[in-house]
């Protein structure tokens, strides 16, 4: 059964499309990913999922309720953690875990037993009565998890689960993430703009870029689509001139451009960049330098969007300032 | 439709918050405890046009400051949900299985709690400075209206928040409303004095009936009758709720 179900959902704010017509089906059981820049749309598209925003158009079920005609219903199968800490910091770490069972409806006992276990599993036992004001980031992006887990929710969704976290808090909740879909068989949504997170984690991922999904499938197969491993020329002089010539190699897989940089991603590429180097000097292009590596999935990113993410989020940045100033001068 | 354990969480939260911030129960009590015991001390012998001749202006006064105190403390309980959007609480407390209704119970029975909290020291402070309430009676009518006010001001509190994006408006609402419908209210002198002009838009501030109501439970002296009083408090106070709990609905939590 398909634990998300998703078809040409739209968010527009003011005219600005968030998430542009995207489509996808999530498995019950499986890890998803939705990897993109800062701006992309994967907050807005589990915001939408989660009942906090309405949809402009079309429409999506999770845990076969709809989320605009059944947002009760989607509100009790999906635990959430949100991307900025949503706790209540004069509280306690077990009272916002308490208040959380129970407007979850778990009963007394039931509410005990399981506050216990996931503090345990987020190892915070020690610190669960202290004020959550006097926890650190890593503390407070765990009990958050812990709560997300209380009312065992069918589907999590998981915003940047470790965005600002240090690499040994990261880690371990890599872990809690992998044991948990594993043990309970949990579907989680997780966003993410890191792209080991993505690969370590996601079964499935979709690339989303300015909202729309410009790719989806396995790491594997998203690194496969290249073909080949990548070879990274940095170089001076007439880089078109280069490309005109190496496109018509039949060995070339895929080539983009950015900057000063070429990418080609090119079958046993280490007995290719002797001949690369050639053909360069014959039309006067100086390579400044020649790195060679397996694809990663910021290859695939940069072959689906024509930028690296870090660039994307640059002008993604720019652009967003810009829509603020329209629209304040309106 | 109304969860009452949700209703429960949100009410304790609030009292839970309300004993561990002591500060803020200081902050918010200074001020109208500063105009009690300045403008009361400060006025004492002064005889001022339609108040009755047989009573002292603290006594006059201690009824307004009281509302005062409620007018605030209710306000402040209702934009705290902008605070929440500001912390991200509030998109935990929206993604609950919860109706939107028993949300909003929730806050007006937590916040209506402080205020009334809050409204009882005052008037605990003002017994200590000489004021003396009739009977067990005239205390019950007037926690009657406080809580009427309290659910007015709530309301009112949850449309400014619900149509805000931010607390940037903050001092604006302070200054362009709060204080305005505490001046209009005749808590510091009789309405009656106002000119004409301004005296329609003190008989449009629910805060009037509710001081008038206030002043009539406490020491007998009212501009309208009690009975008046009580229906417009009321209606004002459903109509707020209503209204509250139906942009509290329509507005985006993120």
């Amino acid at each position: 059964m398909d634990s998300i179900k998703v078809e040409n959902l739209v968010k527009q704010f003011n005219g600005f499309t968030a998430v542009d017509h995207i489509s996808f089906r999530v498995p019950q059981g499986e890890i998803f990913g939705l990897l993109g820049p800062n701006g992309a749309g994967k907050t807005t598209t589990i915001n939408l999922l989660s009942t906090l925003l309405k949809p402009t158009s079309g429409s999506a079920k999770v845990s076969g309720h709809d989320i605009f005609d059944h947002r009760d219903e989607v509100r009790k199968n999906i635990g959430i953690v949100f991307q900025e800490p949503a706790l209540d910091n004069q509280l306690t770490g077990r009272e916002n875990l308490t208040f959380h069972a129970m407007m979850y409806g778990i009963n007394k006992d039931e509410r005990r037993k399981r506050i216990k276990r996931v503090v345990e599993l987020v190892e915070l036992t020690p610190k669960i009565d202290v004020l959550v004001d006097h926890y650190s980031g890593g503390m407070k992006r765990r009990l958050e998890i812990a709560r997300g887990l209380i009312h065992r929710p069918k589907v999590l969704f998981l915003d940047e689960p470790t965005l600002g976290l240090d690499t040994q808090t990261r880690r371990h909740i890599w872990d809690y993430i992998k044991k948990l879909n594993r043990e309970n068989q949990v579907t989680i949504i997780l966003t993410t703009h890191y792209m080991e997170e993505a690969d370590y984690l996601c079964d499935r991922v979709a690339i989303i870029d300015h909202g729309k999904i410009v790719a989806l499938d396995t790491p594997d197969q998203l690194k496969e689509m290249l073909g080949g491993d990548v070879i990274s020329l940095e170089l001076d002089g007439r880089v078109d001139d280069l490309m005109a010539v190496l496109k018509n190699l039949e060995w070339v897989n895929t080539m983009k451009k950015h900057g000063d940089h070429l990418n080609l991603t090119v079958e046993t590429a280490e007995k290719r960049i002797p001949e690369i180097i050639t053909t360069a000097q014959k039309i006067g292009v100086v390579v400044r330098s020649v790195n060679l590596h397996k694809p990663s999935l910021e290859d695939v990113f940069l072959h689906f969007t024509g930028k690296t993410i870090r660039e994307q989020e640059v002008s993604q940045i720019q652009r967003n300032r810009e829509t603020v100033k329209r629209r304040m001068h309106r | 439709m109304i969860n009452g354990i949700a209703v429960y969480v949100l009410w304790l939260r609030e009292m839970k918050r309300f004993v561990r911030a002591k500060s803020r129960i200081v902050g918010t009590l200074a001020m109208p405890l500063f105009f009690l015991l300045f403008l009361g001390f400060g006025f004492k012998g002064v005889a001022i046009p339609g108040m009755p001749q047989n009573i002292n202006y603290i006594h006059f006064l201690v009824p307004g400051i009281i509302g005062m105190t409620m007018l605030f403390t209710s306000m402040f309980a209702g934009i705290s949900v902008l605070w929440d959007r500001e912390f991200g609480f509030l998109k935990e407390i929206m993604v609950a299985p919860v109706s939107r209704i028993s949300i909003v119970l929730g806050r007006i029975a937590g916040g209506s709690t402080t205020a009334i909290i809050q409204g009882l020291l005052i008037l605990g402070i003002s017994i200590l400075m000489g004021f003396r309430i009739g009977n067990v009676w005239s205390l019950a009518l007037a926690i009657l209206f406080m809580i009427l006010i309290a659910m007015t001001f709530i309301g009112l509190g949850l449309i400014f928040a619900s149509k805000m994006k931010d607390i940037q408006g903050f001092g604006l609402i302070i200054n362009f409303v709060m204080f305005p419908l505490f001046f209009l209210s005749g808590a510091l002198f009789p309405v009656e004095n106002l000119p004409m002009s301004i005296r329609y838009f003190a008989y449009a501030d629910p805060l009037t009936f509710g001081v008038d109501g206030l002043r009539g439970a406490l020491i007998s002296v009212s501009s309208f009758s009690i009975f008046l009083d009580l229906v417009i408090i009321a209606a004002s106070a459903l109509l707020m709720i209503f209204l509250g709990a139906y942009f509290f609905e329509k507005s985006e939590s993120v």
